[in-house]
């Protein structure tokens, strides 16, 4: 067994011993849970030693018999942007199992072993190399996610999960109908092959056959990510969410359909790529726009931040789009950045939540007195998430408007204004909830961060920093294959930059 | 003594790449503050107010070495670079952390240094007893690094780097007291209005690596010739944006005032001699890039102009003592910019100089005044100090005259050398409005002065003013010198000594087709300085020094219609909330309507889906172990007919 398949499998056998032992105690589910997930990222680790740099293409191929008589296998490889992908993942899930520990009270044992599934689930979007798996295991993830929603949210809980669910099922659906089509006119599901037939044009498809073709993986891509105006079901589900699930979702979740745009929608049809790059820059730009305006008129602090999401994937979609060596690998590295950003700022979110039982920001003010190390923590994750440089998220939203300049100047300007509205939000959600007189007893009784949530933001902190400091190794790992995809459009498509 | 003189020979620098010796330590001098900002974090209940030693000891530090650095350029002149590891590297994108150190970065280090230096010291006595006494040099030496970045950075990214690393200081420090709501407002005011000029500055940076292909700005500036003339209009307005937002210039200079919020030596570090220049310093940086373009240089020097004016005019109504210097900061920055657009880009250097120095003193005095009046700020309740603080009324007085710019203090020298060269390069406007700003200049600061230190005592009953501990009065003895005898030392003369200095640095000007305003030269134009001044202080003088001023502000001599207008600062920031604040509220609002009723509802099939999520949502409460259930088997029907629908031939068949 190779190492992806070991990230893969380890999760999943974990989520099945804890679902044959539904009623252990919550210490020992804990400590399986915790043990499972440090496994799994040891396991990812492991994969990236194995990795070879210098390779732009997917490597550590691994397969499986799966559906032998329609060619479909379980099929893993991985490239440096699913390999950063996997690692944010594995990453992430060790942090939200331990941030819930005070929080869900209830059947801990079904969320730990629904969150160990989507850990699963998450890690084999990322690396098979297999459409029909990759529809599979896509559609999979709404399942614990719909459940961690329905279950373990908050009052709303089953009408969000309900509009998560069926919004991104459509979403998906119109994808399979894509892949099939692709299987029609290839005859198997194999990634390497569909693409590496499109590449050496044995696989042509007309115009119009890529438009439709990329328009289904369009539409289950975008409401993932999601893209303007297709996101509504993003702030209902993250208000919902418990704070594990809004992390994760956000996290992770949400980079599926920024992959799966880099990855299926960009190589498999270049032309359509290149002919409707124009117009997804546009709802790209509208969408950090947007977002971040309408964030600014949030009361509830989580909505806000889901929002923001809105705004911020929007850079990474337009980074995709702008379709230049620059743009487009900073977009990868900025949906590691939104990820580790976004989930530290829904961890603050939850711990906040979890002392004073409310998310309404005109609940809070003048807290920084009262938790000055909360608040020191959440403005430097909301310096990051607002791109001040010498944190993570500059590195990535810099040279994702930078290259998009040189793509398209209206867009890179526009979009540039986010920043303003960034530091908006940030700050007036900052100072709402942290300056200002203390004057409820409420808030004159919350408690500083403790030792265990200090130690569940360490990590992320430490890559906020480091990556803002020193990105060279996150770039060196996903620039290569996003090169790789570059030319691959171009050579087909040619005339890209 | 006219420019012309020394503008034949500019001498060109050496580009030497140095790894070792004094210059290849350069990096420690932003390093040392840093690991003061985290290790005083880090500990701040331990060291309590031990911090204190910590913080200043690594000021000192980057001082010593400052020095260090510069001694070895003043030997040696040339540009140095000092390579450092990567930052950012992708696709053609190369940043490093490499530092580049010449005259400018120089003088840059030692004002940022030495100032940064004082008011570490200045503020053990004036923060002594504050619950968060510690914190507070934490975030200076923050400050200190995120300067020394932005002065040393060899690229505009790094530049950038501290640029906003100074917007976040500033940030804190302005919000130093945040229990106090106005204050921060203030804070997040600054900010944000300063991330507008940062939108112009990144765009810049766009337009200069899409024209250019890179950052770097010593091939920035050597192909700067190569610009056409329409980008380089662009680019110098760009980054004359970012520019006006940092350095306070008309339209972005509403933040500054409100920054008074912070703590006083933070006004005087950060807010009066070292952050406010970054403007200045990063124009007269790309200066080689500035004279591209005169057309731009030319808007650079009439918002300079329009600035001194405006903000003298507000200063010269204002009652709060940090306000009345707040607003001369913004004039003078004004002054600064007129210096650069009219192409006397030392000459705004010196001025920088020159009032770092004074304008440090002046907001260091009145923070001591402030100190010995239990935080009084109404200049309506001082007077009478002249007796009780000797040392900070002595040293206000120098700073003062050379504010006003009477001969020979520091000041003088520097604003007037800016004026002549506006009139010798044909600036004839310019040069009227930035006179009349000195008689304006002159006027406040003589208020100002009055009113604090001179007459019969206005303050509140139960106040024993007392001069204040010594840790507060050195830094005030060491600026009152610099700033007596700092012009004279620098640049007496057009061509002095810091003007040859910064020869090589500064963009050349003898392409751009100057010619005089007039007939008259240097020996006639500083007559009319002196006498432009003159007629300032002594309006103010009679005005105020010989009235009885405990009536408050009610007697104010300076009254009707304008007066009033000046003293709600011409109603700028109301006309800036109605229009931005309000406006943009209504934009956002009706956007989130928008959102929730049209794209909300559109996307989920004009009300058909979300009467069937209603249907389900109702459904789904009926239990939890029902919704389970469900959830599940559907999920699992799914996938096992999608699978088994994939298996059979009937369909792969069909498909194909």
């Amino acid at each position: 067994m190779g190492p992806i398949t070991l990230t893969v499998v380890t999760p999943l056998v974990g989520a099945l011993l804890l679902a044959l032992a539904p009623r252990s105690r919550d210490r020992d589910v804990k400590a399986v849970g915790l043990v499972v997930s440090l496994a799994t990222f040891a396991s990812s680790l492991w994969l990236l030693a194995s990795f070879d740099r210098a390779e732009p293409d997917l490597q550590l191929a691994e397969s499986f018999a799966w559906i032998p008589s329609i060619g479909s296998r379980i099929a893993f490889a991985v490239d440096g942007v699913s390999l950063v992908l996997i690692l944010l993942t594995t990453l992430l899930v060790p942090i939200v199992l331990v941030a819930s520990w005070s929080s869900v009270k209830d059947r801990l044992v079904g969320y730990t072993a629904a969150f160990l599934a989507l850990e699963a689930a998450v890690i084999g979007v990322f690396a098979t190399t297999d459409l029909l798996l990759f529809y599979v295991l896509f559609e999979f993830t709404l399942i614990p996610m719909y459940l961690i929603i329905g279950i373990w949210g908050g009052a709303g809980r089953r009408a969000a999960a309900v509009k998560f669910f069926l919004y991104t099922l459509a979403g998906g659906l119109l994808m399979l109908v894509g892949i099939l089509y692709l299987h029609a006119q290839t005859g198997t599901f194999d990634y390497v092959a569909i693409r590496d037939a499109v590449v050496s044009g044995r696989l042509v498809l007309t115009g119009t056959q890529q438009a439709w073709v990329f328009a289904a993986f369009l539409v289950a891509f975008a409401v993932k990510v999601p893209l303007f105006p297709v996101h509504t079901w993003l702030p209902d589900a993250h208000t919902e969410a418990p704070t594990g699930g809004s992390v994760f979702l956000a996290g992770v979740l949400l980079k599926m359909g920024t992959f799966g745009l880099l990855r299926y929608a960009m190589p498999l049809l270049p032309d359509a790529t290149l002919r409707y790059a124009p117009w997804l820059i546009g709802v790209s730009v509208v969408g950090v726009l947007y977002g971040a305006i309408v964030a600014l008129m949030q009361s509830d602090v989580k909505r806000l931040v889901a929002y923001s999401s809105v705004s911020h994937m929007g850079f990474v979609v337009l980074g995709t789009f702008a379709l230049n060596d620059v743009a487009t690998t900073a977009a990868v590295v900025q949906m590691v950045n939104h990820g580790l950003s976004t989930g530290a700022l829904f961890l603050l979110i939850g711990f906040l939540y979890e002392r004073r039982h409310t998310r309404r920001i005109a609940d809070f003010g003048g807290l920084a007195k009262q938790v000055p190390i909360m608040a020191g923590l959440w403005l430097l994750v909301s310096m990051s998430s607002l791109a001040l440089p010498g944190l993570n998220g500059f590195v990535g939203e810099f040279p994702i408007l930078l290259g998009t300049f040189a793509t398209n100047r209206t867009a890179a300007v526009l979009a540039a204004f986010g920043a303003v509205l960034a530091a908006l939000y940030l700050l007036w959600a900052y100072q709402r909830i942290f300056h200002g007189p203390l004057e409820t007893d409420a808030n004159r009784g919350t408690t500083d961060l403790t030792g265990r949530e200090i130690a569940i933001m360490t990590p992320l902190l430490v890559l906020i920093v480091g990556i803002g400091l020193y990105p060279g190794p996150l770039f060196d790992l996903v620039g290569p294959s996003v090169d790789r995809v570059l030319a691959e459009v171009a050579a087909v498509a040619g005339g890209v930059r | 003594m006219t420019f012309a003189a020394a503008a034949g020979a500019t001498p060109a620098n050496d580009l030497l790449t140095v790894t070792d010796g004094v210059l290849g330590l350069a990096w420690l001098i932003p390093v040392v503050p840093l690991a003061g900002f985290v290790l005083v974090l880090v500990a701040q209940r331990w060291l309590a107010a031990r911090a204190a030693y910590l913080g200043i000891g690594a000021a000192a530090v980057a001082f010593v070495l400052s020095v260090a650095v510069a001694w070895q350029v003043i030997a040696t002149p040339a540009t140095y670079l000092r390579p450092l590891p990567r930052w950012i590297d992708v696709g053609g994108l190369t940043v490093g952390f490499d530092l580049l150190i010449d005259q400018l970065t120089v003088v840059m280090l030692l004002v940022v240094t030495g100032v940064g230096l004082l008011v570490h010291l200045y503020s053990v006595g004036y923060m002594l007893g504050d619950s968060r006494f510690a914190r507070f040099f934490a975030y200076l030496n923050l400050f200190l690094t995120s300067m020394l970045v932005l002065v040393l950075g060899s690229n505009l990214l790094t530049l950038f780097l501290g640029w906003e690393l100074v917007g976040l200081s500033s940030y804190l420090l302005i919000g130093f007291w945040f229990e106090k709501r106005a204050y921060a407002t203030a804070a997040k005011k600054a900010f944000i209005t300063n991330r507008i000029g940062d939108v112009a500055f990144m765009v810049a940076m766009f337009l200069a690596f899409a024209t250019l292909g890179t950052l770097d700005i010593v091939a920035i500036v050597a192909a700067a010739p190569t610009l056409t003339s329409g980008v380089a209009f662009t680019l110098v307005l760009l980054l004359l944006g970012g520019a006006a937002a940092k350095s306070a210039q008309i339209p972005l200079y509403v933040w500054l005032p409100d920054a008074m919020a912070g703590p006083t030596p933070v006004s005087a570090l950060i807010h009066a001699a070292t952050m406010v220049t970054a403007g200045v310093y990063l124009t007269v940086r790309l200066s080689p890039v500035l004279v591209a373009s005169v057309d731009a240089m030319t808007i650079i020097a009439w918002i300079g102009a329009a600035t001194a004016l405006l903000a003298a005019l507000i200063a010269m109504r204002q009652d709060d003592i940090k306000k009345v210097l707040a607003y001369s900061t913004v004039s003078q920055l004004g002054y600064m910019f007129i210096g650069v657009g009219v192409g006397a880009f030392r000459e705004g250097i010196f001025h920088l100089v020159t009032h770092a120095f004074f304008k440090g003193l002046l907001f260091l005095a009145a923070g001591s005044v402030m100190h010995a009046l239990a935080n009084e700020t109404d200049l309506w309740r001082m007077g009478g100090l002249r007796k009780v603080m000797p040392i900070t009324f002595a040293t206000s007085t120098v700073a003062w005259l050379a504010i006003s710019g009477v001969p020979p203090f520091a000041g003088f020298f520097s604003k007037d050398q800016i004026l002549t060269e506006a009139y010798l390069h044909g600036y004839g406007g310019v040069y009227l409005v930035g006179l009349l700003g000195a008689v304006i200049t002159a006027f406040y600061m003589t208020r100002w002065y009055v009113m604090v230190f001179l007459g019969p005592a206005r303050h509140r009953e139960g106040i024993h003013p007392h001069e204040s501990p010594s840790s507060m009065t050195v830094p005030l003895v060491v600026l009152g010198v610099l700033s007596a005898i700092g012009g004279l030392v620098l640049n007496p003369v057009h061509s002095g000594p810091l003007y040859r200095f910064l020869a090589p640095i500064s963009g050349d000007i003898s392409g751009l087709g100057y010619t005089p305003v007039g007939p008259l030269g240097e020996a006639q134009l500083i007559p009319i300085s002196i006498v432009a001044v003159s007629i300032g202080i002594a309006i103010a003088w009679l005005l105020y020094a010989r009235r009885d001023l405990s009536g408050g502000r009610l007697v104010d001599p300076v009254r009707g219609p304008v007066a009033e207008l000046m003293e709600r600062r011409f109603l700028v920031d109301e006309v800036y909330e109605a229009v931005l604040v309000t406006f943009g509220t209504r934009v956002a609002r009706a956007l989130t309507w928008v959102d929730r009723r049209i794209v909300d509802g559109a996307v989920m099939g004009s009300g058909a889906a979300s009467m069937a999520t209603g249907r389900l949502a109702r459904r789904a409460q009926t239990g939890m172990v029902r919704t389970y259930a469900t959830v599940m088997i559907v999920a699992v029907a799914l996938l096992l007919a999608a699978a088994v629908a994939l298996t059979s031939d009937a369909l792969a068949g069909l498909v194909r």
